[in-house]
């Protein structure tokens, strides 16, 4: 396994993912869309409403694991001072920013005419928006430093902080939630509870499936970002110790 | 011990002669506090029925005001590079600035709260809950809020960012804390949430030194 | 075909959440590969400027 640890035999396998990923990725997605909206049944009690669930669930479902690796590898850069890992949780944390922030806002869009509104103070939903939150506190932590290394590490702590703050967090939504739930709002009936049929569980596994591809291809091309930031750092910094290299370079241009 | 001891006296003493912070916080405290009637209307049920979230939230960002000062000034005149170096655990460090930044921040809180809790008609059965739950409570603030001043040290923008990154971690603070004072005033018991305040303060005098401790020492690194 | 698209009365809901998605998801991969070719050329630039001198 250390063997991964080293970025340039881990680029190198990454890279060879890629286009199985990508491909995979808008594969499907040719399949889980015309599934999602067409060729699955709508519910019984919420009618085609329910198909925003086939981008909502995996939305969330990402949004989630997306922390959890982005704690891991933080964890494993801290204790192990594997800069891979680092790449990784900078690479990862956008996306899993995107993906809460899509559930969030699609949620509320299923919310409008299920519950008759955007917004309910429901656990899950109150739990995603904090996690929005530390998604955006990690992302602004790690680039508000001059120095690269200071970022990536600041970030990796808080990452770490945040997800022993999560379960803390859920419990603590889920117990004021049931304390307010007479006087806040009456959620109507099963609430947002649907009866997955068989039919329903094809695009919502394709569409799964689409989402980690495309989640994979896009952390690879951002782990390339990454390496390149690093080379070119490390360039500018070798041109700045050799003044002569560079006064010339900036004659020649 | 003696190092906690050393640590803990030297902020109190900065503070104490610096004395305009811990004032300028309380002062935010009152202000802050008094807008809501302005905000919702003067109508005495209206605030009685917020009182208790309205002195909880402006008591968070009152010790969210006061982060920054634990350590940034250690950290630009090179004080925290000695504090690292020194014999004394870096995690005992961080929770002696912690304790010394709740005695100077949260104690004039906690006492000027029930002076402004009749200015919001916060019920009588109302005041017991509030100053326990806020004796609890804001010591976990100090903590999580020293892991956030630790990891800004040397960032741009560090006084907004702090809040940014520590105020999502103060929810179930806040949560507890405002329940324990509905349940002063519904008749509920009021011990479930101060219990449960109890376990997070527990909790955080656990880790949150250690977390200071390792964003301290990349800090200074 | 307009049944398909009414979506059961709930189009103002259902469309703009796939629209949503799309440009999302669209958006992320644009930035992306955009970010990597500007880095990509940043970085052969100053290779070259480092063989030049």
């Amino acid at each position: 396994m250390h063997k991964y640890a080293n970025p340039t035999v881990f680029m190198r396998l990454a890279n060879a993912v890629l286009p199985w990923a990508a491909g995979a990725c808008v594969l499907l997605f040719a399949v889980a869309i015309p599934l999602a909206l067409y060729a699955s049944p709508a519910d019984y009690q919420q009618g085609d409403t329910v198909r925003i669930m086939y981008i909502h669930v995996p939305a969330a479902i990402l949004g989630e694991m997306v922390y959890g690796l982005m704690a891991a590898a933080s964890a494993t850069y801290l204790i192990w001072r594997h800069q891979l890992a680092a790449l990784i949780a900078r690479a990862a944390a956008p996306i899993g920013a995107i993906f809460t922030a899509l559930c969030l806002i699609t949620g509320m869009l299923w919310g409008q005419p299920m519950w008759g509104t955007f917004w309910v103070w429901d656990a899950r939903l109150t739990s995603m928006l904090l996690l929005l939150f530390l998604y955006v506190g990690y992302l602004a932590l790690g680039d508000a430093f001059e120095d690269q290394e200071r970022g990536e590490k600041a970030a990796a702590v808080l990452a770490l902080v945040g997800s022993v703050n999560i379960p803390i967090i859920i419990f603590s939504v889920e117990w004021w939630n049931t304390l307010h739930q007479g006087s806040i709002f009456k959620m109507n009936g099963e609430g947002m509870k649907v009866t997955v049929s068989p039919e329903m569980l094809a695009p919502l596994f394709t569409m799964m499936g689409a989402y980690v591809a495309f989640f994979v291809t896009i952390l690879v091309l951002r782990m390339r970002i990454e390496i390149l930031n690093a080379k070119i750092r490390n360039a500018r910094i070798t041109q700045a110790a050799a003044p002569m290299v560079a006064t010339q370079a900036a004659q020649a241009r | 011990m003696s190092g906690f001891a050393v640590i803990f006296a030297r902020d109190l003493k900065l503070a104490l002669r610096q004395s305009s912070d811990s004032l300028t916080v309380v002062g935010f405290f009152a202000i802050a506090a008094v807008l809501f009637p302005f905000g919702v209307g003067p109508e005495p049920g209206v605030l009685a029925r917020i009182a208790g979230g309205v002195l909880w939230v402006t008591a968070l960002l009152s010790a969210l005001l006061s982060l920054e000062r634990i350590y940034a000034s250690d950290y630009e005149d090179g004080t925290l590079d000695q504090l690292t170096i020194s014999g004394t655990p870096l995690a005992l460090t961080a929770l002696a600035k912690a304790a010394a930044h709740w005695a100077t921040t949260s104690i004039p809180l906690i006492v000027i709260a029930p002076m402004l809790a009749p200015t919001l008609h916060l019920p009588v059965e109302g005041y017991l809950p509030l100053l326990a739950a806020l004796a609890l409570g804001t010591p976990t603030l100090s903590l999580i809020g020293g892991i956030g001043a630790a990891l800004v040290l040397g960032a741009r923008r560090g006084g907004v960012l702090v809040s940014l990154l520590i105020l999502p971690l103060y929810v179930p603070v806040l949560i507890f804390g405002t329940a324990a004072v509905e349940a002063g005033l519904t008749g509920l018991s009021v011990q479930a949430p101060l219990l449960v305040l109890a376990g997070l303060f527990v909790l955080a005098l656990t880790l949150a030194p250690w977390a200071t401790a390792v964003a301290l020492r990349q800090a200074v690194q | 075909m307009d049944r398909f698209f009414a979506m059961g009365g709930y189009a103002q809901y259902v469309w703009p959440s796939y629209a949503l998605a799309l440009v999302a998801f669209v958006g992320i991969l644009v930035v992306t590969r955009s970010t990597l070719k500007k880095r990509e050329a940043e970085f052969e630039r100053l290779k070259r400027e480092r063989q030049d001198g």
